[in-house]
Formats: structure tokens, C-alpha cells, sequence
């Protein structure tokens, strides 16, 4: 069977488009709600779920997602519940990709075998763990491929030339361009610096590239989308997460609206790069 | 504790791939790996110019004032009735604490690697105070993370840095301590990538940090050594240190490792006590990753970070160096812990005695040496690392003590 993160991007290819990757938290701002926004991301036009395991120390995150990682686990968010999360978005769809994303603390406590199988049965189909360079392949790396689990990369500005072949080596699903040095939700990154590099990536690789960091806006969306398979939005969506929460940091009836709004304004943006140029 | 065959040598380490058996490693991002392999490939190339080193001796005898001296504690000796207790004066050091060893090394590579801004991460202030300060000695833009509960109580060390021309950021995240700075100043770098060089306060965090910050803190057990030949004509018996993330204790133990006459001995931060909130890692954590190397981390059984507890600042870290998490596993350190109250009477005790007012992180190595003196022979040498000075603590301890200044 084609992984579903193949088939998606090619989807996407085939009908002239860049794939739309979605970040959200899983558990935030409470499990129950999070799943309801999860459910709600592929009618809002989401290709590729992208689905945070909160952390206490997430070094590599900006303020939005720091905060909403924070939020998942006061409302209780843990490892074994994220799982669960994929296991009932599952139920309901079996094509949008989830790929798992965090830091790995979490991963290594629980166990890496433990943590690959249960992931693999609940439906995942890939994780990014920002902290496991290739240098640390023996970790997770190399044992999520063989459990059939795509380990999805970051290049970044600072990969050069040299070392772009040892990134690229065992990773699978797609390649995730990081737009800028920084945290997520960054700085706007100079679209055409970008353009650039998925350039000199798609030379190293035949795998889609997803660009992400500092894309908040259906124009970022879209003017990316003109040159890359994918878009990665996280910041701008759980940033509308937290402005539709009541004043003690609850959901309200707006929270999982406020998502799709957001998503389907990027989805079009996304279907609008391609035709702009 | 010593089920695993020991090595020929406890000087070895780390590997290639900046492990200590298990422990360390190189989990950071992949924004920040060329940036270490970088720092790696440059640390090795000093590490064998001699110009380097020489510049570095110029600036200790010069500028730090050492070598600092070995002193025999003789009415704290008397006190305790057992063994010699010699104090290794790191307080005495330019800036106050053993921590300038490390930053001069750190530094001095950064104006080899051509960078123009520094940061760092500091729990009581003494890194920060020490990076402040050499980075106005070399005209260096510096930027200190402290988190703001530190801010709050390690006021004189704040004025300091300021004075020093640093910038201090009060990190408002997470439980505003040393953990916190640290993921924030993990976040600048990660955004600052051409021109910033990250001055690590200890010895954790990504290979190369933890074996380089090792190396430039082993001036003090170097000294030591010969400083208790001439003293004694022998090496001492024990060794004692308080150990945070740990550089003070590798730099006084790590000449000594492969010395199995001497026993040596770590002492955490207990806070409260082991059985509620501490920062001590190896006694009440398990092994985990967090801020690029695998060690022992205070954590719950999800793998988030808890928040430590410590009087002391400077211990308040959930972590410690992954060369102290693999000498505890491997059995030749032997790591015990100290409570808040033990530190603070071990604080008064010393000031009185000796005339020498420690910082409350030493006085944690303080609080075992009156555990362990008193059954120990006349004639058992024991040095203890007076890692810092007081005086930062002093308002801190008035408080404590319900005198307000």
C-alpha cells in the first residue's frame, strides 16, 4: 500500500497544486475540542496534519506554539492521549496523512518500540522530532523507518551544500524546508531567498518539499506555493486557536470555526500560487 | 552501581560522537548542528595551538588571578574533630566564582571564530557576571537569559551585568528559572546564527560543550594536584564539590579519576528534601534529553520537565552534566545531596569560623563536609571546591533569617 503521504503530495501535484500542511496541538485548548478541530481540518482544505505532542521545554518553538503546547498540558494533554487523538481521527479518515511532531523526551520515556507501534497502529504515518539530527539516527530514525513510520527532516539555511546529502539520506514523506533560522512562527522569510533554496533541495532530492516558519497569511501561502509542494502553516493557526478562547483560556463556540475559517483562507491561497505565476 | 566493567581510564571520554557511555550526545535541532560541528572543529584546532594556550595562561595569571590559592581550614578542621578540610579557593577569582575558567576559554575561541555577539544562560548570576565581564574586556556585544524569578532574587548580580554593559532578558517562560534561560537563549542562537557565539555556563548541553567546558575548568583540579604535593607531599584522600549542572566539581575531580585512592564526591541540591520538591538529578531523576545531551532530568512519567527546587540559583536545574551521569553509573563518583537547611547552616558555619562567606551553592559541598569530616581520621586529607563567594546571597540569607537590610 502507497503511504498516504506520497499519495497525498502527489495528489496535489497531479492537480497543479501545493500541498496545504496544517499544524495544530494536540490537546489544545482541551482533548475533546482538539479533536473536533483535527476532524475539521481536511473539509477545511488541509492536505497534511501535522499534529504537536506538547513538551515542556520546546527550544525550538516561538511564543504561539510554546503557548499552546502549554495549554495542552494543563488541560492534561499527555503522550498515550495524543495516540488516542489519532486512533479516533482515524475511525473517520482513512487518506489525510497525520504526521506526528515534538521533541524527544517524550518519545524516549515512553519508549521508542513502545511509542513506533502504537503509532503505527493508531494511524500515524510519519514524525518530525526537531531535537534528532541525522547525527542521532540511530535513535528513532533509523527504527520509525523500519517500522514503516516516515522520520520527515528539516533542512534549514544553515544545511549547507555538504551536509544536505547526510540530511537527506533517511528521510522519507517529504522534506520540510525551515524558511528561516529562527523559532516557529519567525519572521516573514524573503520568498524569493526561499524560492532559492527549494531550488538547490529538489537538485539533492526527488521527495516533495514543504516549506514552513514565518507563513501566517493566504498571500504567504500563496506566493510560496508557487514554487514549493508544500506549505506548513503552525503559528497563524493555533494563534486563532487562542484568540477564540473565553477569558479563563476555555474553548468557546468559535474555537473550532475560528480553525477552519483560517485553513480554507490558506487552502485557496495555496490553489491560488500556481495560477499567479 | 558498579555492574558495568570499568574502563582502563576515567579521562577518556567522550567518544566521537560526544558520548559518555549513554550519556551526552548531540540532540539539538538541525539549525544549530553545523553551528556545533563548527565550534567542535575549531575547539580541536586551539586545543593543539600553542598559542592559544598561551594566551589563555597570560589572562588567568593576569586578569583571573590564578593560580588560586589551596588553604587549610584549621578552625573548621578543629571544629570537626576528623579530617584536614583544605578549602580550593575559586572564590577568590576575578568576578568571584570558578565560573570566569570557563568563559575566558569560551571567549577567547570566540574571538578566534571571528564573533562579534555573545550570549548565555544564568541561574544566580555568576556566569553571567563572568561572560559580562570578559565580554567588556574584549569589547564583545553580550547578551545574558536569567530567568525572572532569578532576576528577582540574585538583584546584585542583575546590577552587575548591567554595569558590566550587558543586556539581561528576563525570561518569563516556564518556571522562570536556569532551565528557562536556557531554552531562550537556545532560541536566540537558533536565530542569530552568523554572528552570536553561545557561552554555556556548564558542563551540559551538545557535544563539544560539556568536554570543552570540562577542559577549562580542570585548571582546578590541576592546581590542586600540585598544591597538596607541596603542601603534603601526597594527593589528598577525598574530594568534594557541589554539582548543579556540575563544572566546578568536573573541573576539581577529572585529574583526579584515575586515581583510585581518592574518593570523590558530588553533592546535590536537595531543597526541601529528596522526598519533596529538590533539584537533585541523579538522586531523584531518571535519564531523559533536554537541551541537546541525554542525562539525568527530574521529570514525570510523560517525559515533561518538572521544576526544580533550590535555595541556591545556580543549582536550580533539572539536569546535570552527562559526565557526572555516567561517573555515578559507572560507580568512581559517588553524587550525595544537601537540603536548603543544611546549606544555610554550612553558610554560617563557614563565614564564622574561616572568615570566608561561600555562596550558597558551595555551601551545599560545605553541608557534607561537616557531614563527613567527623569520621574521618586526623591524618585523611579532604579538599573542598569553594566554587563562589557570598556576597550575592547575603540579602538573600537576611531575608531568610529575618533581618531585613
Amino acid at each position: 500500500m502507497k503511504h498516504r503521504i506520497d499519495a497525498r503530495f502527489a495528489l496535489a501535484a497531479r492537480e497543479n497544486r501545493a500541498a496545504l500542511v496544517t499544524f495544530v496541538t494536540a490537546g489544545d485548548p482541551d482533548h475533546e475540542t482538539s479533536l473536533e478541530i483535527v476532524r475539521a481540518l481536511p473539509g477545511a482544505g488541509a492536505d497534511v496534519i501535522e499534529l504537536g505532542m506538547p513538551f515542556t521545554d520546546p527550544m525550538a518553538d516561538g511564543p504561539a506554539i510554546q503557548a499552546a503546547g502549554l495549554r495542552a498540558l494543563a488541560a492534561g494533554e499527555t503522550l498515550v492521549k495524543t495516540l488516542d487523538l489519532v486512533r479516533a481521527f482515524r475511525e473517520r479518515d482513512q487518506d489525510t496523512p497525520i504526521v506526528l511532531m515534538g521533541y524527544y523526551n517524550p518519545i524516549y520515556v515512553h519508549g521508542v518500540e513502545r511509542f513506533l507501534y502504537e503509532a503505527k497502529e493508531a494511524g500515524a504515518d510519519g514524525m518530525i522530532v526537531v531535537d534528532l539530527p541525522p547525527e542521532e539516527d540511530e535513535e528513532l530514525c533509523l527504527p520509525a523507518l523500519q517500522s514503516g513510520l516516515a522520520f520527515i527532516r528539516l533542512a534549514t539555511p544553515t544545511t549547507d551544500d555538504k551536509r544536505l546529502p547526510a540530511v537527506l539520506k533517511n528521510t522519507a514523506g517529504f522534506v520540510y524546508y525551515v524558511s528561516v533560522a529562527g523559532t516557529t512562527g519567525a519572521a516573514t522569510p524573503d520568498f524569493n531567498v526561499v524560492g532559492g533554496a527549494v531550488d538547490r533541495l529538489k537538485r539533492h532530492t526527488d521527495l516533495p518539499v514543504a516549506v514552513g516558519f514565518g507563513v501566517k497569511t493566504p498571500e504567504h501561502a500563496a506566493a510560496i506555493a508557487a514554487y514549493a509542494d508544500g506549505v506548513v502553516v503552525g503559528s497563524a493557526i493555533v494563534d486563532a486557536v487562542a484568540k477564540s478562547l473565553d477569558a479563563d483560556g476555555r474553548a468557546t463556540n468559535k474555537t473550532v470555526s475560528a480553525v477552519t475559517a483560517l485553513v480554507s483562507a490558506l487552502a485557496a491561497g495555496v490553489r491560488r500560487g500556481r495560477a499567479a505565476a | 552501581m558498579t555492574a558495568q566493567p570499568q574502563p582502563n581510564s576515567f579521562r577518556t571520554g567522550p567518544d566521537e560522537r560526544g558520548r559518555f557511555g549513554i550519556f551526552g550526545g548531540r540532540f539539538v535541532a538541525e539549525t544549530l548542528m553545523p553551528l556545533i560541528l563548527e565550534l567542535e572543529a575549531e575547539y580541536e584546532t586551539a586545543k593543539k595551538d600553542p598559542a592559544f594556550h598561551a594566551e589563555m595562561e597570560s589572562y588567568r595569571t593576569h586578569y583571573i588571578g590564578r593560580p588560586s590559592p589551596l588553604y587549610f581550614a584549621e578552625r573548621l578542621t578543629e571544629h570537626l574533630g576528623g579530617a584536614k578540610v583544605y578549602l580550593k579557593r575559586e572564590e577568590l577569582n576575578h568576578t568571584g566564582s570558578h565560573k570566569v575558567n570557563n568563559v575566558l576559554g569560551q571567549i577567547l575561541l570566540a574571538r578566534r571564530m571571528g564573533k562579534k555577539r555573545v550570549i548565555a544562560e544564568t541561574g544566580a548570576g555568576q556566569h553571567g557576571v563572568a561572560t559580562a565581564t570578559l565580554c567588556a574586556r574584549f569589547g564583545l556585544e553580550c547578551v545574558v537569559f536569567m530567568g525572572a524569578v532569578d532576576v528577582a532574587r540574585q538583584a546584585p548580580n542583575v546590577f552587575r551585568m548591567k554595569m558590566l554593559g550587558a543586556t539581561v532578558v528576563p525570561v518569563q517562560s516556564g518556571a522562570k528559572t536556569l532551565k528557562d534561560a536556557m531554552n531562550e537563549a537556545l532560541r536566540d542562537w537558533v536565530t542569530n546564527v552568523a554572528d552570536t557565539f553561545y557561552c554555556i555556563g556548564t558542563v551540559a548541553g551538545p557535544h563539544p560543550y560539556p568536554a570543552m567546558v570540562r577542559d577549562f575548568q580542570s585548571i582546578i583540579g590541576i592546581e590542586t594536584r600540585a598544591q597538596m604535593q607541596e603542601m603534603e607531599g601526597r594527593l589528598p584522600d577525598s574530594l568534594i564539590a557541589c554539582v548543579g549542572g556540575g563544572s566546578n566539581a568536573i573541573g576539581l575531580f577529572h585529574p583526579f579519576l584515575d586515581e583510585s585512592d581518592v574518593a570523590i564526591y558530588g553533592v546535590e541540591a536537595a531543597g526541601f528534601g529528596l522526598s519533596g520538591l529538590n533539584a537533585a538529578s541523579i538522586a531523584g531523576g531518571a535519564p531523559g534529553v533536554l537541551h541537546g545531551n541525554r542525562t539525568y532530568l527530574l521529570m514525570d512519567k510523560d517525559g515533561q520537565i518538572e521544576e526544580g527546587h533550590s535555595i541556591s540559583a545556580g543549582l536550580d536545574y533539572p539536569g546535570i552534566g552527562p559526565e557526572h551521569a555516567w561517573l555515578n553509573d559507572i560507580g568512581r563518583v559517588k553524587y550525595l545531596s544537601a537540603t536548603d537547611d543544611e546549606a544555610v547552616s554550612a553558610f554560617q558555619l563557614l563565614s564564622k569560623l574561616e572568615g570566608i562567606i561561600p555562596a550558597l551553592e558551595s555551601a551545599h559541598a560545605i553541608a557534607k563536609v561537616v557531614e563527613l569530616a567527623p569520621g574521618l581520621p586526623k591524618d585523611h586529607l579532604m579538599v573542598v571546591n569553594l566554587s563562589g563567594r557570598g556576597d550575592k546571597d547575603v540579602p538573600q540569607i537576611a531575608e531568610r533569617l529575618g533581618t531585613s537590610l
